[in-house]
């Protein structure tokens, strides 16, 4: 297989998050399009581990971390958006603009 | 690939002044040390069975993607993460890493999706169709997004596109010889990714919890 289809899934995997990352209000499914990215670069990992058939599997091994991490960033991530919903009664980001400046324009 | 290199791997030298400049290719594929492989890679005609499959399940997994960024509905959102998420399982499975794609499956379709899930109920937030799950930059999105895509697309076509993954060697990704790497030379970064996982534990555990650091409750 080219090595090539792996990484374009993986470049549109990636462009998606960033889309969704972008456009999404709700702190949640932000969330979700971080995840999007996460995966898209464990793919990578994993294509290029395959590719340069590692002795110590490194690649494969990180995508392994990488999906650990993610696991925390989830556990953490959603542990702050509901302080937030118990502080704040809200979920949406454009809400949250405690730190913007007072005179710019909104 | 610089000339003193490739002459001591045996490749025959590159006929080229020591002022020219380098093209991105020769960098690029320099860096990753492989050049002797491209020769003989196939035509991107001559496609395989394993290339077809991979096609398949990755445009079911990048139509997922999209429709879990654009849905209307946060749950259905959540359950096209699934989808998503499982397809690049499987994209996993056509790469032979077998352990990555059922660990993938356990971790995030099992735990991630269903604490994000949690989330949507906890903070209330609305089930059915909603019309303002959009902020309204989201041209602007649209445009970052596409510019990054074809960026990253020109830059790997250009990188990578002699670049052959051969596999046919079994047990590239099997649980036996992934776990063997992973207890064996990687055994130091998976104990300080255990801390790290107790770290987020209380961490999470300590900013929810309602009794700390409220003043004038108690």
């Amino acid at each position: 297989m080219h090595l090539l289809y792996p990484l374009i899934v993986s470049a549109g995997l990636f462009s998606i998050g960033v889309y969704g990352l972008l456009a999404r209000r709700n702190v949640v499914l932000v969330l979700m399009s971080v995840e999007l990215m996460l995966a898209a670069v464990s793919l990578n990992l994993v294509a290029f581990d395959v590719w340069l058939a590692d002795v110590l599997r490194s690649g494969q091994v990180l995508a392994l971390m990488v999906i650990a991490i993610a696991a925390a960033e989830v556990g953490l991530g959603l542990a702050i958006v509901l302080q937030l919903f118990r502080q704040r009664a809200t979920s949406a980001i454009d809400d949250l603009d405690t730190l913007i400046e007072p005179d710019s324009q909104r | 690939m610089d000339p003193d290199r490739a002459a001591a791997s045996g490749a025959r030298p590159e006929r080229r002044g020591w002022l020219s400049v380098p093209t991105t290719l020769t960098v690029l594929t320099a860096a990753a040390g492989a050049r002797d492989e491209f020769a003989d890679a196939p035509s991107y005609l001559d496609v395989t069975g394993s290339e077809i499959i991979f096609v398949l399940i990755g445009v079911i997994t990048l139509g997922a993607a999209l429709l879990c960024v654009t849905s209307r509905n946060v749950v259905r959102a959540a359950l096209w993460l699934v989808v998503a998420l499982g397809g690049l399982a499987g994209l996993y499975l056509v790469l032979t890493a077998e352990l990555v794609a059922i660990v993938q499956i356990l971790i995030y379709v099992g735990a991630v999706v269903v604490l994000l899930l949690f989330g949507l109920m906890v903070t209330r937030a609305p089930i059915g169709r909603q019309p303002d799950l959009d902020t309204p930059n989201r041209p602007v999105a649209v445009v970052v997004a596409v510019a990054a895509f074809g960026l990253l697309v020109a830059a790997l076509i250009d990188a990578f596109r002699f670049a052959y993954l051969n596999l046919d060697s079994t047990g590239q990704g099997s649980p036996e010889t992934i776990g063997g790497a992973l207890f064996g030379s990687w055994v130091l970064p998976f104990e300080v990714l255990s801390v790290l996982l107790l770290a987020a534990l209380i961490g999470a555990i300590a900013v929810t919890r309602r009794d700390v650091g409220a003043p004038g409750r108690r």
